[in-house]
């Protein structure tokens, strides 16, 4: 195991210098001025631009400014946005809001994805099966903020069921309707995958087995076929972090949600460069990070992973 | 293991099972390739007719906007129309900008179609060949192929895509080919990473060892013999893709990353009819719509793809 | 009690046995269909037997003769689309044919208990050993604390079975494995033990003491148990009772020997005289004796006794050339891998451990080995697919480590392998005439014409009809599919073919069929085999000379006959008496009625 832990960690280290790299190297390495091109066409004040030297070490090579970039991201010593407030200071804000949106997304595409495959699952073919196959479809062919905005109307304006928008009152109960929007389409794909591997896991030979040796059917079901389909979504929940973070930049724009992503959206609008590779290098160290658990997960769901290789 | 019991020596009538010859070659039906299989299957699933039905007339849409509408797109525009109700001839209604919706969908297709193509195409490309070197000859190569596209498979499409338009070249020339660019960029390690597997699967069974031993060179097995039986998840994702790129394209284009606001495409519509979405919600609903409906195709096409190509489900 | 010949009607159990012993289960005009795409397809008609407390009845049957499928339902486990659709299945006189899941439940574990047929994919991979043998006794109420857990796995002969227990399926190996399902299949000490194919998976030592201890376990406890095999010798030797299926049917049933030594119905004929455990001639030595090869699979034929054991190198020199020339020597061939154990480290595994031999052109030589033992890597390095690590392969006087690319491309033309997974060898994306037709066109062969009239030539030669060149892979039999492979191998008029393993994955009858075709072919074109293989019967069977191979060194070598009748080794003893059947090898005149 710890073997497995060891070799993984290494894997980790070259793709997040990679990745980092990277983003940092298009963004102040292209030719061109970095800092005017970080503005478009705006003027920003020369005080403004002086701060951004200072904090991005231009003047330094190559290599220097980018383990300097290293060192803030990790110290996140992210820099100031064009109003002057430092972008940690409001990210370390923001965090908690996008947190509870993505635990709660989380939790639909989990819990509930799972659930609703294991039963479509178990009854292949039936009307559940087939209903649940063909809406499941249908749901991840609409895009999120093609949902965003229908559920917003819908559910929010016409209905009156939620708040359309978030504002400033995000609790667990107000970020329920866009979490329900960032987590449906992983939803499908979650319930899709359970089904699959459920249907592949019930024809196992050690399902036959262990019905066999005089098992009830729910310990059957529950201790060797759903524990065996956990699997593949471990893996594809952790793969699929990343659309859930560029989901929620999406979602938090539509209903207003005071997050991480909605900082980033109104940064792309305001064409703020510094705010934006700041936060995608936050979001990318989360993405690494929490694949790299997600393989942890995935050593402890299957032991057969900690012995290969 | 003995026991006092004695048991009959039981004979069934031979006219009951007569013995067929061992073996006999079945001769009564027309050859069956996995190909011509795989048609049979997909022909008889509606999954399949409607979503092919539709890609036809999506591809026909794209080609010739001018068979579905004779409104310009955006030559009649015209303020005193603004998100004005559906007349005759206008059934869609208008834009808040007073340009005929309908029109507008039809012409969107085009940008949405291509961009999706085009990044399918350049992502099977790159992807199948990278993938099928890593998967096939193993070793450094693979590893190599491999970490790279870790590095790009951390960028998720989104914020990857947020960087990448910040470069100064992606601002200056937004068109449909930047977005290709950013979403081929982002999404190849995926197709590499089905590809590398397919292949791995493959490239040790028997009939390519014995074609090497045949004296067929490690490039000609993997061209002829490896690839071909690779096919199927990479046809699969390949297709899934196009519905996915198509959705990508368009949330580029909404969050004002994508397609430049003079092309005509769904997600620009979709992100222009955002203020006027409670007091004219058709004006979104119709490229909404239009966009699942394509994607929707794509997607459903996939799945019947994946049905009829599983290996599992083929007799042997 | 010996009934006279051609019994039509059904056992009659009440005159059959002293009156005061009830059959444990008795199957009754069972019929079992399944639900397909095209339709309702029967899978099992009219079958029936009977088991009495304590027995053991063996159901023996090729693939497809319904014989897993009937003990199945005798568990209440058939798959989803299938069921019992006539007859009934009676435990001690209940009627379980149609029972409720609920009284199955109760009866599975603790009343009828099962030992499954592959040991790789019988335990859950994610579960610890310990857990799976605990929640069978938990579930079968019966005390599952950590020591009786460990009881239970040693009675099955896992030895250190606290450790044991808390290891997972992965780090066991296939015969721990099959040992750990025992255990489990008989933890709670069923009345009656279904084991389907228990052994098929294990190399053939592993095989023995398994069974071994299965028997010992079973007579122990009384447990009586339905044997399922496709091995006609090793049914004849475990079992009290042999029932024979065939297409679905019952086609004779009655004590062991009695029906090994007697068989009446022609199926079982057939299958006895074609079960490579129970043969003891080879093939090519029958024939040259005048017996076609459609007549070693008839058991009506006489066929050539003892007598002419012992004349085979004779007959192979008058056959073949006069001076048998040494086509394919090695020498002192090793093959070592580097295996990766954790970060930045390695270890060394010697595969094949300085092995030479010699083989004469046109005869048999047969490698035998059980897995591990580095028969195949000879193989393939003999194939030049692999570079040796040390050591020399001579194919006809040259070197093969010294061919140039040009070379090696003409020494492919004279060497060609058949392999063993007659589903995996052909490309099921080419018809049976491009695949066939793939060795001429790499080599520039002719043109279409000429190329098209070998392929037609070669179908012949493989005993296939000539329509079967439009056909694809998919809509061939396993042994069609080896017939195809065969004449592949055989485009390109090599001189010499590896077969590895290359019947080792058909039906007997179908591999008797399959080892004809190859002597036949061998007589008419004088090739060479080098022949790798598990299975001693089929050496036997083949082969003139045969290399045993254990853990990548050579233990013994020598002409079949020698090495068959007075094996100088331990292990090649050990691998002899291991051949299901053996201590029954029939004197011929009995095999045949």
């Amino acid at each position: 195991m710890i073997q497995y832990v060891l070799r993984r960690l290494l894997q980790v280290i070259p793709v997040f210098v990679g990745t980092t790299l990277l983003v940092y190297y298009m963004v102040f390495a292209l030719p061109g001025d970095p800092i005017a091109a970080l503005f478009g066409d705006r003027q920003p004040n020369p005080a403004v631009i002086a701060a951004l030297r200072q904090q991005y070490h231009l003047d330094e090579p190559f290599w220097v400014q980018y383990g300097l970039f290293l060192k803030n991201l990790f110290t996140f010593n992210l820099g100031n946005d064009f109003t002057g407030q430092p972008i940690a200071a409001t990210l370390g804000r923001v965090f908690p809001v996008t947190a509870m949106l993505a635990i709660e997304a989380l939790v639909i595409q989990g819990v509930f994805g799972v659930a609703a495959g294991l039963f479509a699952g178990l009854r292949k073919g039936k009307l559940f099966d087939s209903t649940v196959l063909i809406a499941s479809l249908v749901v991840i062919a609409i895009p999120t903020f093609v949902l965003g905005f229908v559920l917003q109307l819908v559910v929010g304006v016409q209905l009156g069921w939620a708040k359309p928008t978030v504002g400033s009152d995000a609790s667990w109960g107000t970020l329920l309707l866009p979490a329900f929007v960032l987590g449906l389409v992983s939803f499908a794909y979650v319930l899709r995958l359970t089904r699959a591997s459920v249907i592949e896991n019930m024809n196992a030979d050690y399902v036959r087995t262990a019905t066999a040796k005089g098992l009830s059917r729910p310990r059957v079901v529950l201790a060797h076929i759903l524990r065996n389909s956990m699997i593949p979504v471990a893996t594809y929940l952790g793969a699929n972090l990343g659309a859930l973070m560029g989901g929620a930049i999406v979602t938090e724009g539509i209903f207003n949600v005071p997050g991480v992503g909605q900082k980033l959206y109104q940064a792309i609008l305001r064409s703020e460069g510094p705010t934006i590779v700041a936060i995608v290098s936050v979001f990318v160290l989360i993405f690494v990070v929490a694949n790299l658990l997600v393989d942890l997960l995935y050593a402890w769901l299957d032991p057969r992973i900690r012995y290969d290789k | 293991m003995t026991s006092n019991y004695q048991a009959d020596h039981y004979v069934a009538p031979i006219d009951e099972t007569p013995l067929l010859a061992t073996d006999s070659v079945r001769t009564d039906q027309a050859p069956l390739s996995l190909w011509a299989e795989a048609w049979r299957k997909l022909r008889r699933r509606p999954l399949f007719i409607v979503s092919a039905l539709l890609i036809v007339l999506l591809v026909v849409i794209a080609l010739f906007p001018g068979l579905f509408t004779q409104v310009a797109p955006n030559d009649n525009c015209d303020l005193q129309f603004s998100d004005g109700a559906p007349t005759a001839g206008h059934p869609f209604g208008y834009t808040f900008q007073g340009c005929d919706v309908f029109s507008r969908v039809i012409h969107g297709t085009q940008a949405s179609l291509s961009v999706g193509v085009l990044s399918v195409i350049f992502v099977l490309v790159i992807g199948v060949t990278l993938g099928a070197l890593a998967g096939f000859f193993g070793g450094w190569l693979d590893a190599v192929i491999a970490r790279l596209g870790d590095i790009f498979f951390a960028l998720p499409l989104v914020l990857g895509a947020l960087v990448i338009t910040q470069l100064p070249f992606f601002k200056d020339n937004k068109s449909v080919w930047t977005v290709v660019m950013v979403i081929v960029l982002l999404a190849w390690p995926q197709m590499a990473r089905i590809t590398r597997g397919a292949v791995m699967e493959v490239r040790n069974a028997d009939f390519v060892t014995a074609a090497r031993s045949l004296g067929v060179s490690r490039m000609g097995s993997l061209l002829r013999h490896v690839l071909p039986n690779a096919l199927a998840p990479i046809i699969v994702l390949a297709t899934m893709e196009l519905g996915v790129f198509i959705v990508a394209e368009a949330t580029l284009s909404f969050l004002g990353i994508g397609l430049p606001g003079s092309v005509m495409s769904w997600g620009n519509d979709i992100a222009a009819a955002q203020p006027s979405l409670r007091t004219n919600p058709a004006v979104l609903l119709y490229p909404a719509t239009a966009l699942s409906i394509t994607v929707l195709s794509f997607i459903m096409l996939g799945d019947a793809l994946r049905d009829a190509l599983d290996p599992k489900s083929r007799q042997r | 009690m010996k009934v006279p010949h051609m019994t039509t009607s059904k056992i009659s159990v009440s005159e059959a046995g002293a009156s005061d012993v009830k059959p444990l289960l008795e199957i009754r005009d069972l019929a079992i269909s399944f639900a397909t795409s095209g339709g309702e397809v029967q899978a099992v008609r009219n079958a029936h037997l009977t088991i009495m407390p304590g027995e053991t009845v063996a159901i023996v049957g090729e693939s497809g003769s319904g014989k897993s499928t009937t003990a199945l339902a005798a568990i209440g486990l058939l798959p989803a689309n299938g069921r019992v659709s006539g007859g009934q299945i009676l435990l001690d006189g209940e009627d379980i044919a149609g029972a409720p899941e609920k009284r199955m439940i109760e009866l599975r574990g603790n009343t009828i208990g099962m030992v499954p047929q592959d040991p790789m994919s019988n335990l859950n991979p994610v579960w610890k050993i310990g857990y799976q043998v605990r929640e069978t006794l938990r579930a079968n109420g019966r005390p599952d604390g950590p020591d009786d857990v460990a009881r239970v796995l040693a009675e099955a002969g896992l030895p250190d079975a606290h450790r044991r227990a808390k290891q997972y399926p992965h780090e066991f190996s296939g015969g721990m494995r099959q040992r750990a399902l025992i255990a489990i299949g008989l933890s709670c000490q069923p009345r009656l033990l279904i084991a389907d194919e228990p052994t098929s998976a294990l190399d053939v030592t592993v095989q023995r003491q398994i069974l071994d201890h299965l028997d010992k376990m079973t007579t122990e406890l009384g447990t009586s148990v339905l044997l399922i095999t496709h091995d006609l010798g090793l049914a004849a030797e475990r079992a009290d009772k042999v029932v024979v299926m065939y297409r679905g049917n019952v086609v004779e049933a009655g004590p062991s020997l009695d029906l090994l030594r007697n068989p009446r119905h022609p199926y079982t004929q057939r299958l006895v005289a074609s079960a490579p455990s129970l043969a003891s001639r080879r093939i090519q030595v029958a024939k040259e004796l005048g017996v076609e090869s459609e007549d070693l699979l008839a058991p009506s034929e006489a066929s050539p006794g003892a007598a002419f054991t012992g004349t085979t190198a004779q007959h192979r020199a008058q056959q073949g050339k006069d001076k048998p020339e040494e086509v394919l020597r090695v020498e002192n061939l090793s093959k070592v891998f580097k295996l990766r154990s954790g970060i930045g480290r390695s270890a060394d595994f010697t595969a094949v451990d300085s092995v030479s031999f010699g083989v004469k052109r046109g005869t048999t030589t047969a490698i035998v080995g059980e897995s591990g033992s580095g028969k195949s890597t000879v193989a393939q390095m003999v194939l030049n697919l692999l570079p040796p690590t040390s050591g020399r392969i001579v194919f006809d006087g040259v070197d093969t480590a010294t061919l140039n690319s040009r070379e090696i491309f003409a020494f492919r033309r004279r060497v060609q392998p058949i392999f063993q997974d007659p589903y995996g060898s052909l490309d099921p994306m080419y018809n049976i005439f491009r695949t066939i037709e793939e060795p001429l066109r790499t080599h520039k062969v002719g043109n279409r014409a000429s190329r098209e009239k070998k392929v037609r030539e070669l179908l012949d030669q493989v005993a296939l009809p000539q329509s079967t060149m439009q056909r694809y892979p998919n809509e061939l039999s396993g042994g069609q599919r080896q017939r195809v492979a065969v004449a592949r191998a055989l485009a390109l008029d090599p001189e010499v073919i590896i077969c590895d393993e290359a019947v080792s994955a058909l039906d007997v009858l179908v591999q008797a069929q399959v080892l004809n075709l190859l002597a036949d072919l061998q007589a008419n074109l004088g090739l060479t085999y080098l022949f790798i293989t598990h299975d001693l019967a089929v050496v036997r069977q083949i082969a003139d000379h045969v290399c045993v191979m254990e853990k990548g060194r050579l233990v013994e070598t020598g002409a079949t006959d020698d090495v068959f009748d007075a094996p100088q080794q331990e292990y090649t003893k050990a691998l002899l008496n291991a051949i299901p059947g053996a201590s029954l090898m029939l004197p011929p005149e009995v095999a045949t009625a």
